[in-house]
C-alpha cells in the first residue's frame, strides 16, 4: 500500500515521512548530541532540571535517611488513553519512593533512543515527563542519552532513578501485618493494564478505558497524616496487579488475605473488557492505585482520609487479614465459601472464545 | 454491566442451590461441555456447594486442549519456514507440543504473532505482502464463522499471502464419542451455550432420544449454570430425557443462520484427530476444494498427520482422560507437582478454559 503519511502505531498523531528523526549521530557526543540535550531535552525540564553540563549532579541533604530506587520503563504503545511513556517514567519511580515512605526529591533520567524515532515524538514524551516532574515537585538532576541502531530498541526506553527523604512514621513493612488488619485500595483496579492492552491491540472499546497512571504522593501523605503509625505497609499494585502484591505480603507475614469480590472497585470499562478477554482485574496492572494494610481500628479513618485525595474518591476496604487458612489469598464470590485466589503466572493471555 | 449482575445475584444463586438439593433424590453425574462453564463453576464454588448431590465432570469444550499435538507441531514447522509468520490466538501459544510451545519456538527464532481475531491476520497479510501469513484456525463452531469469514475476505481481496492451518472441531461428535464409551458415567449434559448460539439446539433432539440423556443448553454465569443443573436434575428425577434451553437470552432453536452459511460456504465436515479421543468421525472441519488454495500445509508442501500424536510429552500429560471426564485434574499424579500453569505439561493446564488450570486456580490443593 502506498501511504502518503506513515502511521506510527505507537502514536495517535500521524508523523510526516520526512519528519526530522533521531540519527545515530545524535548519540555520538558531538554537536548534534549537544543540541539534542540543550534544545530538545533541557528546555522541557526548565524548572526542574539541573542545567549544568557536568559529569555528576551535586545535591544537598539535611541529614535525614534517604530512599533510593531505580526503574526502567518501556511501554507499547508509547501513548495510551490516560498517559504515556514520559509521565509513566516519572510517576513509576516517584511512586516507588512514596510507598516506601519517602518524599521524592531528585530523579535522574536516562534515555535509550532507537535510531529513526521522530523528534516530534521524543518532544511529546519529554514534555509529558517534565509536566509530571513539576506536578510531583521532583528535580531532574542528571541525565544521559544513548542512541542505538534501528531494531536494537523499541522506539524509546527510559530509566529513571530516584532519591527521596524518608518521612516519619515509616510503614514498617509486610512482615508487621497482623491477623485482623484491613486491606484497602485507593481506587478502581486494573485500569492501566486494560488501557494499554486496548491501545496496543486497537480494541475499539467505547468509552476507551483510561489508565490510572499518576502520582500517589498525596494518597500516601494523607495516610501518613491520618493513621501514621498504624499503617503496616503500602504498595503500588503494578505488574501482576492486586493478587501479586497480596501473595508477596502473604509470603512475608505468613497470614491469609481474605477478599470479598463484591467490595472490590472495578470500573464498568475494565469489567467489560475483562469479561470479553477472559481476564480477572485482580491480576491486571495498576500505575497509580495503591494497596494498603492498616490496623483494623484505623481502617475507616484511612479510607475517609484517602477519599479526600483527588483520584481516590472510591477508596475502600476490600478484605482483611486472617490466620493462615487454605491459601495465602482467598476470595469470596457469588455463593458459598471463600476460595483460593491463585498467584499470577506470566502475562495474562486472552482466550479464544 | 447490569446484564451480568443479575446472573451473579447471590440470593438467586442460593435459592437455586436450595431447589437443586430439594429436587435431587440421589447423587447425579452431569457434564458441563464447555471449558468456560468449567471455569465459572469452579470460580464461583458451585461444585463445592453441590458436593454429594451433583458431581460435575468437566467436558472436552476447551479448543486449545483438544487440539492434537500433531497440529501444534505442524504450526511450529510452518512458523519456522523462511518468510512465514504464524498468527495465533493467545492461549494457543503456551501449549507444549513435541518440541516445546509456539512461544519457545518464537524465542528460538520462529515467526509467531498473537492476534485477537482472524481478521487481524488478514489485515496483517494485506499490509505485509512480503510475508506469508498463516492463521492457526482452532476452535469450535463458535470460532469457525470468524475464520471462514477471514477466508472469504482474503479471497475477495485476492490475497496470495494468506492461508490457514485448519484445526476446527465440532462438539456434538465428541459428545457421541463420550456416550458410546463403555465406561461412560455422564447422566446429563449442560450443552455449551456459545456453540449453541451459532448452531442452535435442534440437532440435539435426536441425540437426547438416542442416548436417553437430558441435554440442557446452559450459559456461563452462576445463575445460568445453576438453572441448567436444576433442569437436568429435574429431568433425571422424572425420568425424562429432553432438550431444554435455559440460555434463551443468547440461543434459539435454529441458531445463527448467517454464521452457519459462512461456515458451510468455506468448510466441509471432516474427520479430526482429537487429543485424548483419537480420530473422531465428522469431528472437525476442513476447507472445501474451492478454497483449498488457502490450506497452509498444502501451500507449503507439508503433510498433515491424520492420527493423534502419542509422543512422550503427550503420554505424561493425561489430558485425554481429563478431557473425557475419566480423571479429575487433582487425581493426576503430575497435578501441582511437575505440572503447573508456570510449566504446564499439557494444554488443560495452560488454557483459560482448561480444566486443570481451573482446578489449580480455584481449588489448588483441595481434593473434592
Amino acid at each position: 500500500m502506498n501511504e502518503p503519511m506513515l502511521w506510527n502505531r505507537n502514536c495517535p498523531i500521524p508523523i510526516a515521512a520526512d519528519a526530522e528523526r533521531i540519527s545515530l549521530a545524535h548519540g555520538e557526543g558531538a554537536r548534534l548530541s549537544r543540541r539534542l540535550i540543550s534544545e530538545i531535552i533541557l528546555p522541557r525540564f526548565a524548572a526542574t532540571a539541573n542545567r549544568r553540563f557536568a559529569d555528576a549532579a551535586i545535591v544537598t541533604t539535611i541529614g535525614c535517611r534517604l530512599a533510593i530506587c531505580t526503574d526502567s520503563h518501556t511501554v507499547s504503545p508509547m501513548f495510551f488513553p490516560g498517559g504515556d511513556l514520559g509521565s509513566l517514567s516519572v510517576y513509576g519511580t516517584v511512586n516507588d519512593l512514596a510507598v516506601t515512605g519517602a518524599y521524592p526529591r531528585w530523579l535522574t533520567m536516562s534515555l535509550i533512543i532507537e535510531e529513526g524515532l521522530p523528534i516530534a515524538i521524543l518532544e511529546r514524551i519529554l514534555d509529558s515527563a517534565g509536566h509530571a516532574a513539576r506536578e510531583c515537585k521532583v528535580t531532574i538532576v542528571a541525565g544521559d542519552t544513548k542512541v542505538v541502531p534501528r531494531g536494537a530498541a523499541d522506539g524509546l526506553f527510559i530509566n529513571t532513578s530516584g532519591v527521596g527523604e524518608m518521612m516519619d512514621p515509616v510503614p514498617p513493612g509486610p512482615q508487621s501485618i497482623l491477623v485482623g488488619d484491613k486491606i484497602l485500595v485507593s481506587g478502581p483496579i486494573g485500569r492501566h493494564g486494560i488501557a494499554v492492552m486496548s491501545a496496543r491491540e486497537s480494541f475499539a472499546f467505547d468509552p476507551a478505558p483510561l489508565s490510572d497512571s499518576g502520582s500517589v504522593i498525596h494518597a500516601v501523605a494523607s495516610l501518613r497524616n491520618s493513621v501514621g503509625e498504624h499503617l503496616r505497609t503500602i504498595r503500588d499494585a503494578t505488574r501482576g496487579g492486586v493478587s501479586a502484591v497480596l501473595h508477596e505480603w502473604a509470603m512475608e507475614c505468613g497470614h491469609t488475605f481474605a477478599l470479598t469480590e463484591s467490595r472490590i472497585p472495578v470500573t464498568d470499562e475494565v469489567r467489560g473488557a475483562c469479561e470479553l478477554l477472559g481476564l480477572d482485574p485482580l491480576y491486571v496492572a495498576n500505575e497509580g492505585t495503591i494497596i494498603v494494610a492498616v490496623a483494623s481500628r484505623f481502617a475507616e479513618i484511612a479510607v475517609t482520609a484517602l477519599r479526600h485525595v483527588p483520584g481516590c474518591e472510591q477508596a475502600v476496604i476490600i478484605g482483611e487479614v486472617q490466620s493462615r487458612g487454605i491459601s495465602p489469598v482467598t476470595i469470596r464470590r457469588t455463593i458459598g465459601s471463600a476460595q483460593p485466589l491463585d498467584e499470577p503466572s506470566g502475562a495474562p493471555l486472552p482466550r479464544i472464545c | 454491566m447490569k446484564f451480568i449482575d443479575e446472573f451473579r445475584d447471590p440470593a438467586l444463586a442460593t435459592e437455586l442451590v436450595r431447589r437443586i438439593r430439594a429436587t435431587a433424590q440421589q447423587p447425579r453425574v452431569l457434564m458441563e461441555v464447555c471449558g468456560g462453564q468449567t471455569h465459572s463453576l469452579l470460580r464461583h464454588g458451585i461444585d463445592v456447594e453441590l458436593q454429594g448431590i451433583v458431581e460435575l465432570i468437566h467436558g472436552p469444550g476447551c479448543p486449545v486442549c483438544v487440539t492434537d499435538i500433531s497440529a501444534i507441531d505442524l504450526a511450529q514447522q510452518l512458523a519456522s519456514l523462511p518468510g512465514v509468520v504464524l498468527a495465533s490466538f493467545g492461549d494457543m501459544l503456551r501449549v507444549p507440543a513435541s518440541q516445546g510451545s509456539l512461544l519457545t519456538a518464537r524465542t528460538a527464532g520462529a515467526n509467531v504473532m498473537m492476534v485477537y481475531s482472524p481478521v487481524d491476520a488478514v489485515r496483517h497479510a494485506q499490509r505485509h505482502p512480503e510475508q506469508q501469513v498463516v492463521f492457526f484456525a482452532v476452535g469450535f463452531e463458535t470460532t469457525a464463522p470468524a475464520t471462514a469469514l477471514a477466508v472469504l475476505q482474503a479471497h475477495q481481496l485476492g490475497l496470495e499471502n494468506f492461508s490457514l492451518l485448519v484445526s476446527h472441531v465440532r462438539v456434538q461428535p465428541a459428545m457421541e464419542a463420550l456416550m458410546q464409551a463403555p465406561d461412560n458415567r455422564v447422566q446429563g449434559f449442560l450443552a455449551a451455550g456459545h456453540v449453541c448460539s451459532i448452531t442452535g439446539y435442534d440437532a440435539y433432539d435426536d441425540f437426547a432420544q438416542r442416548y436417553r440423556v437430558p441435554v440442557v443448553v446452559t450459559g456461563f454465569e452462576p445463575v445460568d449454570l445453576l438453572q441448567g443443573i436444576l433442569e437436568c436434575v429435574t429431568q433425571l428425577e422424572s425420568g425424562t430425557a429432553e432438550v431444554r434451553n435455559t440460555y434463551g437470552r443468547s440461543v434459539t432453536r435454529f441458531g445463527n443462520p448467517a454464521a452457519q452459511r459462512v461456515v458451510e460456504t468455506v468448510y466441509e465436515i471432516d474427520d479430526r484427530a482429537w487429543r485424548g479421543f483419537g480420530v473422531i468421525s465428522a469431528g472437525g472441519y476442513k476447507l472445501r476444494d474451492q478454497y483449498e488454495t488457502f490450506d497452509a500445509p498444502r501451500r507449503f508442501g507439508l503433510t498433515r498427520s491424520t492420527e493423534t500424536n502419542d509422543s512422550a510429552t503427550a503420554q505424561r500429560c493425561r489430558a485425554g482422560e481429563v478431557l473425557s471426564g475419566r480423571l479429575k485434574p487433582c487425581d493426576c499424579p503430575e497435578f501441582g507437582m511437575a505440572c503447573t500453569p508456570d510449566s504446564p505439561l499439557g494444554a488443560p493446564m495452560v488454557s483459560s478454559e482448561g480444566a486443570c488450570a481451573a482446578w489449580f486456580r480455584y481449588h489448588r490443593g483441595s481434593k473434592l
